[in-house]
Formats: C-alpha cells, sequence, structure tokens
C-alpha cells in the first residue's frame, strides 16, 4: 500500500498544480488533448501578467507625463522660462534631484528590488565584521556577567520580513491558543455559546487599528516596570485578536455540527465524554477547524502590516511606513516591491496552511 | 369505532404472546408523539410486540409509517411518549451497547481504518481484555465479513459495501443482546445487497443473536426473517399482521427460492402492502 511520491502528487497536495504542467512541457510528456489544458494553466496565465504589466507601464509612464509637466508649469509660473527650461532639461538628463515623483515603473521596482537585495548583503557582512569584532570582547563581557553587546545596525529589508513573519507566526498561535478551545467548548454547550455569541457578534468586526489601541492600553500598563521594548508583544497580541474570530467561528461551528450518526454511533457505544470529543467531535471537525485557521493566518498578515505600522513594531509595515515617510527617489518604488513581497507571502503562507490542512485531516481539499 | 378496532388487536397480540422467560424484547402499549404547531402528531400507538430470544424479525411497511421512530426508540436514541420498551424484562434507559445498531448509512469514522472502527466498539464492552484480545476480536468479526485484507484501510477509502460490512462487524463486535438494522442495505446496488445478505446471515447463525431489521425488501424480509412483520400506515401506526416464516435454517438463497411456500408468503405480504 506504500504510495509512491511524485512532483506531480506534491504539488496537486499543495496546491500548486500549475508546476508539474511546466515540467511535462519541458519534459515533453504532454500530450495532444493536454495542449487545452496548457494553453488554460500556462499560457493564459502569462499573458494576463505580462497584460498586467505593460498596463502598469503605460499607465506609470503617463502618471510620470503628468507630474513631469506640472513641475515645468510651476517653474514657468513662478520663476519664469529660464527656471522652466532648466526644470525640463533637469527632468530629461534623469538626474535624481529633479524626478516627479509618482507611481514607478515596473523597471524601476525591479531596480529598488535589486537594490534592496544588494543592501541586505551589505548589512549582513556588516553584521558578520561585527560579530567577529566583538566576539573576543564579548566572551569577557559574558564571563564578567555583563550582557553582550549586540549589534544595533538598521535592520535590512530581508531581516524585515523574518521579523514580520516572526510577529505574524506569535499573532497566529496566539489566535490558535486562545480560539480552538474556546471555539470547542462554545460548539459543546448551547449555554457557552449563548454567553459568548453577542461577544463574539460585536467584537468580529472591530478594525485592527482599534484592536492596537485596546491592547497598547493594556500592554503598557502591564509591562510599565519592564525596560524592554514592548512593540513586539503589542504588535503581535494585536494580530491575534483580530485574526482569532475566524477559527473561533469556524471551529465552534464544526463541533457543533458533527454529523448526527456519528454522535449516535458513541450514544449506542456509549462513548466517555472525553473519548466523544477527542475521537469523533474533534476529527470531524477538523476540515472546519482549517478553514477557521487559513482564514485567521491570512487576516493575520493582512492586518499586521498596519499594526506594525502603528506600534512602530520593525517589520514591513515599519517599513513601508518608514519609506512612506522618507520620500527619497526610489521610496515609492520600494514601497510596491514591500507590496509583491507581502502579496507573495500571503499566498505561501496560505499554500503552507493547505499543505498542512491536507495532511492532517481526512477530506481532501482543493487549492482555490 | 376505530379504538375498539385497536383495542381487539391489543388483546390479540397480548394474548398470543410467548411465555415471558423466553422474551428478549417486549415492546409494551409504545406511543410516540411529535408535538407540531398544529397539535400533536402521532406516529405510534398501542404498539405490541414481542420478540423471542434468538429471533430474527424483520420489519416491512410503507415509508414514512414510523418503522424508523420504533427501531431509533428501542435502541433508546429516540425518546419514548408513553408505554416502554424492556430486554429481557429491564427496562431501557436510553442508548447502550446491549443493543447495537447497525444504521442505514454506514456511519463509520472516515478518519479511522476499519480496524479502528470496530477497535472504537470493542474497547468499550470488553475495557478489561489485553489489547492483543480486543484486536483479536476485531480482527476475527472483519474476518467474518470478509475484510480480512482491508483491516488498516481508511473508511473513506472502502467502497459504499464495504463500509456497510466494517458496520455489521462492529455490530456483532460488541456482542449486543439485540441487533437493530435499520434498512442497512437500502442503498446498495442489488448485487451487493445480495452478497451482503449472505454475509449478515452467515454471521447470525454462529451468533444468533436477536436481531430486529427494518426492511423495503420483501423478498430480503422472507429471506432473513423467522417473522416478519408487518406495520400499517401512519399516523397512528401499529403491527397490522405478523407472518411466521418457517423455512429450516440455515437457509441458502436456492433452497429458500425453489421453497413451494416462498410464493405464499411473498403473496401474502404483497397483498398487505398492496392493500
Amino acid at each position: 500500500m506504500k504510495q509512491s511520491v511524485t512532483l506531480g502528487k506534491v504539488t496537486k497536495f499543495m496546491g500548486l498544480g500549475f508546476i508539474s504542467t511546466f515540467k511535462d512541457l519541458f519534459t515533453g510528456k504532454l500530450e495532444k488533448e493536454d495542449y487545452k489544458a496548457f494553453l488554460r494553466k500556462v499560457i493564459v496565465p502569462v499573458a494576463s501578467v505580462l497584460l498586467f504589466l505593460g498596463l502598469w507601464h503605460l499607465g506609470a509612464n503617463a502618471l510620470y507625463n503628468v507630474e513631469a509637466e506640472f513641475r515645468i508649469e510651476k517653474a514657468l509660473n513662478e520663476q519664469g522660462q529660464v527656471a522652466a527650461d532648466e526644470m525640463a532639461a533637469c527632468i530629461a538628463s534623469g538626474d535624481t534631484s529633479c524626478q516627479p515623483n509618482t507611481l514607478p515603473s515596473p523597471s524601476q521596482v525591479w531596480t529598488s528590488f535589486q537594490s534592496l537585495l544588494n543592501d541586505h548583503a551589505l548589512i549582513s557582512a556588516d553584521k558578520v565584521a561585527f560579530k567577529e569584532k566583538t566576539a573576543a570582547l564579548n566572551e569577557k563581557r559574558v564571563a564578567e556577567g555583563k550582557d553582550p553587546i549586540v549589534y544595533t545596525g538598521r535592520p535590512s529589508f530581508v531581516d524585515q520580513i523574518f521579523r514580520s513573519l516572526k510577529t505574524v507566526f506569535a499573532g497566529f498561535f496566539l489566535a490558535l491558543l486562545i480560539a480552538v478551545p474556546l471555539g470547542i467548548f462554545i460548539g459543546l454547550s448551547p449555554t457557552l455559546k449563548s454567553a459568548f455569541n453577542w461577544f463574539i457578534q460585536i467584537f468580529k468586526p472591530v478594525s485592527p487599528v482599534v484592536w492596537y489601541l485596546l491592547v497598547f492600553m493594556i500592554v503598557k500598563t502591564l509591562l510599565i516596570d519592564s525596560s524592554e521594548d514592548s512593540s513586539f508583544s503589542i504588535s503581535f497580541i494585536a494580530v491575534g485578536l483580530c485574526s482569532m474570530w475566524a477559527t473561533l467561528v469556524n471551529t465552534s461551528m464544526g463541533v457543533s455540527s458533527v454529523d448526527k450518526d456519528y454522535i449516535n454511533v458513541a450514544k449506542v457505544l456509549k462513548l466517555g465524554n472525553f473519548q466523544k470529543v477527542f475521537k469523533i467531535i474533534l476529527p470531524s471537525s477538523l476540515p472546519l477547524i482549517f478553514t477557521g485557521l487559513k482564514i485567521t493566518l491570512s487576516v493575520a498578515w493582512m492586518v499586521l502590516i498596519a499594526i506594525e505600522l502603528l506600534a512602530q513594531s520593525p517589520g514591513l509595515g515599519l517599513f513601508v511606513w518608514e519609506e512612506f515617510q522618507n520620500g527619497a527617489n526610489d521610496s515609492n518604488a520600494k514601497i510596491i516591491v514591500a507590496m509583491f513581497v507581502i502579496g507573495i507571502i500571503g499566498f505561501l503562507l496560505d499554500r503552507l496552511m493547505l499543505s498542512i490542512q491536507n495532511w492532517v485531516s481526512f477530506e481532501k481539499t482543493d487549492a482555490i | 369505532m376505530s379504538t375498539i378496532i385497536e383495542n381487539k388487536d391489543t388483546i390479540i397480540t397480548k394474548t398470543s404472546g410467548f411465555p415471558s422467560n423466553d422474551v428478549m424484547l417486549d415492546l409494551k402499549d409504545l406511543k410516540k408523539v411529535y408535538p407540531t404547531p398544529k397539535g400533536d402528531y402521532v406516529v405510534l400507538e398501542h404498539l405490541n410486540l414481542q420478540i423471542k430470544k434468538e429471533e430474527f424479525v424483520t420489519i416491512i411497511g410503507h415509508s414514512g409509517c414510523g418503522k424508523t421512530t420504533m427501531l431509533s426508540m428501542i435502541a433508546g436514541l429516540n425518546p419514548i411518549s408513553g408505554g416502554n420498551i424492556s430486554v429481557l424484562g429491564k427496562h431501557i434507559k436510553g442508548p447502550g451497547p446491549d443493543r447495537g445498531v447497525i444504521f442505514q448509512a454506514p456511519s463509520l469514522m472516515p478518519w479511522m481504518t476499519a480496524l479502528q472502527n470496530v477497535m472504537l466498539g470493542v474497547n468499550q464492552v470488553f475495557p478489561h481484555a489485553t489489547k492483543a484480545q480486543r484486536n483479536d476480536i476485531a480482527k476475527y468479526y472483519l474476518q467474518k465479513v470478509g475484510l480480512e485484507d482491508a483491516f488498516n484501510k481508511r473508511a473513506s477509502d472502502l467502497s459504499q459495501g464495504m463500509q456497510q460490512r466494517v458496520g455489521i462487524a462492529r455490530a456483532f463486535a460488541i456482542k449486543p443482546k439485540v441487533l437493530l438494522l435499520d434498512e442497512p442495505f437500502g442503498m446498495l446496488d442489488s448485487l451487493t445487497r445480495g452478497e451482503l445478505q449472505d454475509t449478515l446471515i452467515d454471521i447470525w447463525n454462529k451468533e444468533k443473536i436477536t436481531a430486529v431489521m427494518i426492511t423495503h425488501d420483501v423478498d430480503e424480509a422472507i429471506f432473513l426473517a423467522d417473522r416478519v412483520v408487518m406495520m400499517t400506515s401512519g399516523p397512528r401506526a401499529k403491527i397490522g399482521d405478523v407472518l411466521d416464516i418457517e423455512f429450516e435454517r440455515p437457509r441458502t438463497r436456492k433452497t429458500v427460492l425453489e421453497h413451494d411456500d416462498y410464493y405464499k408468503y411473498r403473496k401474502h405480504l404483497i397483498d398487505f402492502l398492496e392493500h
């Protein structure tokens, strides 16, 4: 009964079925009737991406021209013809001091992406060097019972990504730890359900910003004596509280709607409460619990950016905010890079959850 | 007028009862009422039925007449509105493993293997046996229903017929006093149904567990049963007629079909259902 693991199976399992279509294309395994599927699965998406990039490019160009004309006209009205000509020449020369600041084009975004990677390489090298330099000193300090010196330079873009992932997973696990057990109890007991229902209905639609402020009020007071930076705790708790509702609702629904036949079997066999919950109710509500967890993770990732921004907690949200405040020539392009990174990581997180769901649950779910 | 007839029927069934020490399952004056906004809906009323030890009774009647309601009341899954049900003279209180049920849908836990599904019941009924003994019991019954190659297959990977075989194994493995079968083969194609009837009757011949089975199928009712109980159409359904099937056991489909009485029994049942 051993099943061989092939690329096709693995990618389908992870909801990345299009990868195996690519593989079939390069290994020449594509049959005639597969060409229709190939057209639909590969050609159409690639074409739509190219179309998107083209429209983006044209749109960015148009906005660029509007902004450039505005600048030239402004110079003409305020400082006369000479200044206007200078401005036009400056814009045409590509000098960074006078470039119109608007939606960046795809190529600018790509350049910024590469510069961010270079920046990361520089900072990493700097970190390594710092570590080597301070290694001996730190050993001495630790031996003397002092805190070692740590690197306090600015984080690179990649560091920010990992910091964001750390926050989102901390928030996600907080949501899981609260929502799954609570959802089970609510699903099992109609009394608890009516006790918590108003609570869920009222708090579910509350905006992430308000959650952040609420958590801020509480955590700030709780950590009043601590010298530690509370921004991480505040942001992950706020993320967890914002995102746990989907799991709470789905878990309680899954638990309360277990197939009546299964419950009858449990009754006939006179299973104890413990066995009933762990052998029948929980396994049968796993698909719904996972649907909830999937929504929770994507909501967590979505609100994270806003919350990091408010909490001044390092991460992609803060990165976006700082770039916006920075207003440097390539800031806009960096914001767009962050947007794509956020989107792609969100997609990968969703696929990760889908894989785990298919791994543990008896119902196989296809990717949407 | 109708109450007089009902009372008469009650008297007949009561007086023609069996000696009480042989009675496994006793339904006395059973009543089921569902309250509706327009007043009570009486599904069953004045229903009396006694079933002997080691007897196989099939119950036949039109859809919606309350057969399943009666069976789930015996199982303890549906509260009794009036009268009582007793097993070996003791009134039942709620469901329990002394009354095993084979449901219409196989009702296996799809995330468990065939063996785990049977073990779920065995663990519950034989808590003092060793793990190996319990495993042996579960495997024995799975073998009996022809699933020796599917112990470790997930229930969701089994065909409907195989799932119902697991359901049969699960019900027999807990060694109930009474076996309740709610149209267990109703969802199967006729070929599979025949195979499962043979499996059921084979295992029943060995275990001789008192059985009550609901069916829509006249041939199935005759082939399996010692007695066929016919229920009147609802509302206020009760026992309409009882037919003793006097074929010798063990039976095979061939001998039953070739028996002179077969068509007489069949005609009796169809006449009742069509009347």
